[in-house]
């Protein structure tokens, strides 16, 4: 079936669905990662966004139950070189065309997905559109370009949790009160702004209770389920668009240790005083070089972010930088100096991507510990 | 285990090209054409499967407008713009090329390494660009070997990594566009493009696809020398077995045997008999009218001769003249050779000079072109001529200090060698001595043994104010480690015995102590070399392979000619390479490696670096 992918700015790449008809719209991404792409579709973080991968065949290892990073897609939707017409893993159960399908996801295949991803590197993330209804590239230009898009939006309250839950090593478990089956030590809540799974699975084995909460849960009542650390998720969109969680992160700042990745990062920047931007097109793959300044370490790491920090916004007397990225020097990572806060831009939970940053859930621990 | 997406993938492919053969050329749809050459099927496979001719393929898809776009290779999956314009082509939507408005040349390089097509071809396309960048033109290199200084990203203006096919050379012509081709720096591989491009129109520098046919057609060759009257060894062509006996009968035997179809030596041979030849027949190689067999007189114990000439069409200088230390009979890349020509007259070099410049003058060469000769009882013979870069240039250019390759360039752009300060050639004081380098240790049951066949995979160089240390260098850099002193064996076969007499004369002078088989031992002995008889491996023990294995041999020389693999002249060649003890195949060889023996025994080697010699 065929289908078109429109720009804002006119730009028109055919290719065909392999996923049936449909049509939807959002910010036009890319990710370099070469494996990955069911944490990648699973990652609450690409919510309103249209994903393109890099890498020219996927689908090739099919779907399993494992590599679910939350339990649904959130992507509108999904472009890509060459779509395997063959799965062929002992993990898989099954293939990513029905996995997208049933979701009502468009996947669409037969792109130059280089040219995207080279217009993508030139002018920018661009509100775009794909569907296989619409061929009229006039048309879809001009709903690409009625599209609001991720900037000041708040992308959050569509993908956090209704209800508090907690985490067992067989996954989510409903309910309030650190109620996992696992008696861990440490007691984390994690404020959920579209987590990653992974993320609540490292700090299971880290020998932690672990309790998700909404975003929008005031301070007051995450302290009074009385946990030893915060820990503040990734998730989609600009974090200045979602109302109140800063105040709430500001409050809880001294309070008990907190550990933030990605959003969590950019929302402890805001929360310090800081500011954020918007990149030009943002980091999302699987091989990021990130210097670590407090040791000297270079550790490769995987990203997902549009947004991130600025650093010149924060009072140095107060926050110091702690981690960089050497592609473009960006702000990666920071601790505060007088309370037990520090964050990265990046995912250390590694799914999917490289184990080089584990080490910083190992830190978080030692500082509950500590405190 | 083979993973199921592999199979998956070659039926897809399988299944395409059944649809394309049932569809035949009328129902190549543009879906279907352009889906073919996405999946990789060549213009060539295309017209194979469609009953059609490359060409029509070709222009169908210059119909459709099917034509690969270039997309440039970087590290980053274009995360990051990259900056070396190094290409590759693929049918896509986007096409990243960015030709220039700049003059250009564009220089095919010579593809995938392989024996007798080896790295020396890519040093004269590197030399080749960096003349172009001098000239102040752009220079577009094609090629596919990433393992080769051709294809570093920074060799050439532009580098297009492709296959050296008429489909993929014309597709980047049709793109860039440039001012001339250079393809008689890669060898043969692009060499065997350029009727292709000549007839689609487009210029090739330098000496012309006439003059290439003419050099390379052996007929139209023949009558070439002939109207030089120049002279080649008595050859002839036979369509039939019974044919090839009747001409072989009238050469006269030895003969050198080939078939027509094949380049570079292979299933080449020297037959000394009829039967030889019968077997040869019946067992290499299949003789009929569409594969007819070519003769050629086997000129014994010659002297070849390599020459490498340079000519801007008007006048012609010798880059150098090379003898090789093996007699004729072994292909020229697996030769070690001597420059200057060290036992040559002065008046046969010269009558090779002369030849070789009536030759660049009669086929209007520009650029480069390479001759072989063997020289036998003062009389000089043409063996073939390459109006193309050799594999010697490298080793001429470093012993001589002429940059040949981009001297070559330069007269292939119109400038004249007189303009360029090489006026006459070059005369050196020094001695240079290539000798080959062969994998053999690299691979299990392969014969040492020197023939036709091209067998060497490298080159080393040596060079001393003396010969004999000149040699011994070389021998040492290509890893055949010099006997200083201890136990020669020597086996021969009874055309050999009487040159191999000042060898072990000499061998024996200088200490050695020969050992030898039956028949070479009671020759020597009669002929007042004492040598102790050694057991052939049939004659009962200790024989020659215990003495082998007790490393109680310090040299082999062995020129038997039992190529049966099973004979015990193949058991002791292979048992010498795998227990490291030098061995040599041929008496001219031998007395080479007497001749650094004896010259190591007065003489330190000194180390001194290559610009020192000039």
């Amino acid at each position: 079936m065929k289908a078109l992918v429109a720009l804002e700015d006119g730009r028109i790449f055919a290719g065909r669905s392999f996923t049936g008809a449909g049509e939807a719209t959002g910010e036009i991404v890319f990710n370099t990662g070469m494996t990955g792409y069911q944490e990648i579709l699973t990652d609450p973080s690409y919510k309103g966004q249209i994903v393109t991968m890099t890498c020219p065949l996927i689908g090739n290892y099919g779907v399993n139950n494992e590599d679910m990073e939350s339990n649904a897609v959130h992507p509108a939707a999904f472009l890509i070189k060459e779509y395997s017409k063959i799965h062929s893993n002992f993990r898989a159960t099954g293939n990513l065309a029905d996995f997208l399908a049933s979701r009502n996801i468009l996947g669409v295949e037969g792109l130059d997905t280089r040219a995207i991803t080279k217009h993508t590197r030139e002018v920018g993330a661009l509100r775009g559109i794909v569907s296989t209804q619409d061929l009229d590239p006039e048309s879809l230009i001009k709903k690409a370009r009625a599209w609001p898009g991720l900037v000041g939006r708040d992308m959050v309250s569509a993908v956090t949790c209704e209800a508090p839950y907690g985490w067992s090593e067989h996954g989510p478990v409903s309910g309030t009160g650190f109620n996992g089956s696992t008696a861990g030590k440490h007691k984390v809540i994690a404020l959920d702004f579209g987590l990653k799974y992974n993320q609540l699975r490292l700090l299971d084995s880290r020998d932690c209770q672990v309790q998700v909460v909404p975003a929008q849960t005031s301070a007051a009542d995450i302290m009074a389920m009385r946990p030893d650390g915060i820990f503040l998720t990734n998730g989609p969109g600009d974090p200045a668009g979602i109302p109140g969680v800063v105040e709430t992160v500001r409050r809880l700042l001294g309070k008990k240790p907190i550990f933030g990745i990605c959003l969590g990062h950019q929302i402890l920047g805001l929360a310090y005083g800081g500011s954020t931007y918007k990149l030009k097109f943002g980091h999302r793959g699987s091989n990021q070089p990130v210097k670590d300044l407090t040791t000297g370490k270079v550790e490769i790491t995987a990203q997902n972010h549009g947004f991130c920090v600025d650093f010149k916004s924060l009072n140095p007397d107060e926050v110091e930088l702690t981690h960089i990225n050497l592609n473009d020097d960006s702000v990666e990572g920071m601790r505060h100096k007088k309370y037990p806060a520090f964050s990265v831009q990046y995912h250390p939970e590694n799914a999917p991507g490289p184990h080089d940053s584990l080490y910083l859930f190992d830190r978080f621990i030692e500082m509950m510990a500590k405190n | 285990m083979i993973d199921p997406w592999y199979l998956d993938n070659l039926k897809q492919i399988v299944s395409l090209e059944q649809k394309i053969a049932k569809s035949g050329f009328p129902g190549l749809e543009p879906q279907l054409l352009r889906q073919a050459k996405e999946y990789g099927f060549a213009d060539r496979q295309l017209a194979y499967l469609t009953g059609t001719t490359e060409a029509d393929i070709r222009e169908l898809r210059g119909q459709q407008g099917c034509r690969p776009v270039y997309k440039l290779v970087d590290t980053c999956a274009a995360e990051f713009a990259a900056f070396t314009p190094y290409y590759y082509s693929t049918y896509e939507q986007e096409d990243e090329a960015r030709p220039s408005a700049r003059k250009k040349v564009m220089i095919l390089g010579g593809g995938p390494n392989r024996i007798g097509q080896g790295i020396e071809f890519d040093y004269c396309c590197v030399h080749a660009s960096f003349a172009l960048a001098e000239l102040g033109i752009e220079s577009i290199m094609v090629n596919s070997n990433p393992e080769t200084v051709s294809t570093d990203y920074d060799t050439s203006d532009k580098l297009y990594f492709e296959p050296l096919t008429a489909e993929d050379v014309m597709n980047i012509i049709d793109r860039e566009k440039p001012d001339g081709v250079i393809v008689q720096f890669g060898g043969q591989t692009p060499l065997n493009l350029a009727a292709a491009l000549d007839e689609a129109g487009v210029t090739i520098l330098g000496t012309s696809v006439a003059s290439i046919d003419r050099a390379e057609d052996r007929k139209r060759f023949q009558q070439f020398l002939q109207k030089l009257a120049l002279r080649q060894p008595d050859n002839d062509t036979a369509m039939t077995p019974a044919e090839a006996i009747k001409i072989a009968a009238r050469i006269q035997y030895p003969v050198m045997v080939r078939p027509s179809y094949v380049l570079g030596g292979r299933a080449m041979r020297i037959v000394y008999n009829e039967n030889d030849l019968t077997d040869y027949m019946q067992t290499a190689i299949d003789v009929s009218s569409e594969h007819p067999i070519l003769i050629d007189k086997f000129l014994k114990d010659a002297i070849e001769v390599d020459v490498d000439a340079i000519s801007d069409g008007e006048t012609t200088i010798i880059g150098a003249i090379m003898e090789h230390i093996e007699e004729a009979g072994i292909h020229s890349g697996d030769s070690a050779c001597v420059l200057p020509a060290h036992t040559l007259s002065d008046s046969i070099k010269e009558e090779i000079a002369t030849a070789t410049r009536a030759m660049a003058l009669e086929l209007k060469v520009i650029g480069l072109m390479n001759i072989q000769y063997a020289v036998k009882d003062e009389v000089v013979y043409i063996l073939e001529v390459n109006p193309r870069a050799s594999r010697t240039i490298p080793f001429v250019s470093k012993a001589t200090g002429v940059p040949l390759a981009k001297l070559a360039t330069k007269v292939m752009l119109g400038e004249k060698l007189a303009d360029l300060g090489l006026t006459k050639e070059v005369k050196i004081s020094h001695y240079a001595v290539k000798e080959a380098v062969f994998p053999f240790d690299r691979f299990d049951n392969v014969d040492t043994l020197l023939g036709p066949e091209m067998k060497s995979t490298g080159e080393v160089m040596g060079i001393d104010k003396e010969l004999g240390i000149a040699f011994a260098k070389a021998q040492f850099a290509a890893g055949q480690p010099i006997p200083s002193s201890g136990n020669v064996l020597i086996s021969v076969r009874d055309n050999d015995k009487s040159s191999i007499l000042p060898t072990a004369r000499k061998l024996h002078e200088l200490g050695f102590t020969i050992l030898a088989t039956r028949n070479t031992a009671r020759f020597l002995n009669k002929n007042g070399v004492a040598a102790q008889h050694i057991n052939k491996i049939s004659e009962g023990r200790p024989h020659i392979l215990d003495r082998v294995q007790d490393k109680d041999i310090q040299w082999i020389i062995n020129t038997s000619m039992g190529t049966r693999t099973t004979g015990d002249a193949y058991t002791i060649r292979r048992s010498a390479l795998d227990y490291h003890i030098p061995y040599t195949t041929t008496v001219s060889g031998a007395k080479a490696m007497t001749m650094a023996i004896e010259t190591l025994r007065k003489k330190d080697i000194v180390v001194k670096s290559l610009q020192e010699y000039f």
